[in-house]
């Protein structure tokens, strides 16, 4: 029950703090989610999404990080 | 998609699989504490990808397994008092308690709802003030904001006929349980990325230390894991035991304070009974005394109950990675998600539904 996926910023459908929300992406499915726990997420980030609510931003940066590092374990 | 499919394609997964043959030289055994991450294991056959000196336990990490027979024993006492709509994530309705499901109480005329968010709760409450509307609060730390989240906005929109039956529970808690009991077999541990993306790695830092043992926070695909477990072994060949983060692209070494704010402002840290493991102290979330108002407990009478004997259900065990749930007698057979006998079977991120859904219930 803890599944959380990644899903895109659409847009922003609400901009009030306790209650930001937005349309998020999920490969096709779109759904609205509260974005109030991550305030510096905008149109076009990437979030982790659970129970409705946008829990962290995915970072691009670490994700190619985390990518390369393998790429240098084969070497 | 992306940040999914990146961290499936079969060739970097190889990859990964052939540095851990490589850098392992004896036996570890490794606990993935999450039960999202066991779901990937046995979905993905990761295992079969790795050297046979690396044994994977599979953890306490599902919400829906560890919460405890009386609190739903309770739960199902609200859920059939006719004032009541009571709310609750999909994955409860089928948990047995001690004479019943949700499903069961349901069927006898209960009015049970199924929500996706605690959010949604809000809006049934409004739509039925005439009624008392209650959510079971289940989680992990992953979970805890989004349902402290519902209870802060019911107190702001003062919606009365709101309550809420909280049975949260703290990964640490569990993990220093874990450890320390004397059958203890986990030489590592892959912590649970979604749990971390709220609380940040520094709390597992004392445990790594006392316990000697490498913590790796780990996310959930099979690249992920692999990783994890790479991380994991490198620490403990090196002998070292350090607290390291693989899925750095969500968690951050603090967390997300945003999400913490909102905890420590509804909750407060309570000793927690587990199903299968037994209490343990200060390992689960209860209202704190501002929001008391919103405690379902207060609000209707319920009887405790005394939960029955587990029968031949060794879920604790599996819970604790002491057994396999395929080393169970009743495993497929007796006990099926159909009919379950123990809630590892009927939560999809439970260990024994996850072996009985990818592969075949002969022991290994
Ligand atoms: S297979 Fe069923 S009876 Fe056996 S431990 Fe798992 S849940 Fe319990």
């Amino acid at each position: 029950m803890c599944l959380a996926i990644p899903g895109k910023i659409a847009s922003i459908t609400n901009s009030q703090p306790l209650t930001r929300a937005g349309k998020v992406d999920f490969g096709g499915v779109v759904k609205e989610i509260n974005l109030a726990f991550v305030p510096e997420a905008d149109i076009g980030d990437y979030v982790i999404a659970h129970v409705g609510f946008a829990i962290a931003r995915v970072s691009e940066a670490e994700a190619r990080r985390t990518l390369g590092e393998l790429q240098g374990d084969a070497r | 998609m992306k940040y999914l499919d990146e961290f499936r394609a079969r060739e970097p997964v190889q990859r990964c699989a052939a540095e851990i043959r490589r850098v392992v030289t004896r036996p570890w055994t490794l606990m993935e504490v999450c039960g999202g991450q066991t779901h990937s294991i046995v979905k993905h056959s990761l295992e079969a990808l790795l050297p046979p000196d690396i044994s994977l336990i599979h953890g306490p990490g599902c919400p829906v397994c560890v919460t405890p027979v009386d609190m739903l024993d309770k739960a199902h006492q609200i859920a059939a008092d006719p004032r009541v709509i009571f709310c609750t994530f999909g994955d409860m309705l089928r948990v047995p308690g001690s004479t019943t499901d949700l499903f069961g109480v349901k069927a006898r005329g209960a009015d049970v709802r199924i929500v996706y968010s605690p959010l949604d709760v809000l809006e049934i409450a409004a739509a039925n003030p005439d009624r008392e509307v209650v959510f079971f609060a289940v989680g992990f730390e992953t979970t805890a904001p989004a349902n402290a989240m519902a209870v802060y906005q019911a107190k702001l929109r003062k919606l009365g006929n709101v309550s809420m039956l909280v049975s949260h529970v703290l990964v640490p808690p569990a993990i220093a349980a874990i450890l320390s009991s004397s059958t203890n077999r986990v030489q590592g541990f892959l912590a649970a990325g979604h749990v971390c993306a709220i609380m940040g790695t520094r709390e597992y830092i004392p445990l790594a230390q006392q316990y000697r043992v490498p913590i790796v926070v780990t996310g959930f695909e099979p690249l992920d894991i692999l990783q994890g477990v790479l991380m994991c072994v490198r620490q403990l060949e090196q002998g070292r035991h350090e607290v390291e983060n693989q899925y750095s692209r969500v968690v951050a070494e603090a967390g997300n304070n945003h999400a913490k704010g909102m905890i420590a402002e509804v909750f407060t840290v309570v000793e927690r009974g587990w199903r299968g493991i037994g209490s343990i102290p200060a390992s689960g979330l209860g209202l704190s005394d501002a929001y008391r108002d919103f405690d379902a407990l207060k609000r209707f009478h319920v009887e405790e109950s005394n939960p029955a004997d587990v029968g031949e259900c060794i879920s604790g065990e599996v819970l604790q990675g002491i057994r396999k749930p395929n080393q169970c007698p009743a495993f497929g057979t007796r006990c099926t998600p159909e009919h379950p006998l123990g809630a590892t079977m009927v939560s999809s991120e439970g260990a024994c539904a996850a072996y009985y859904h990818y592969r075949s219930p002969t022991p290994t």
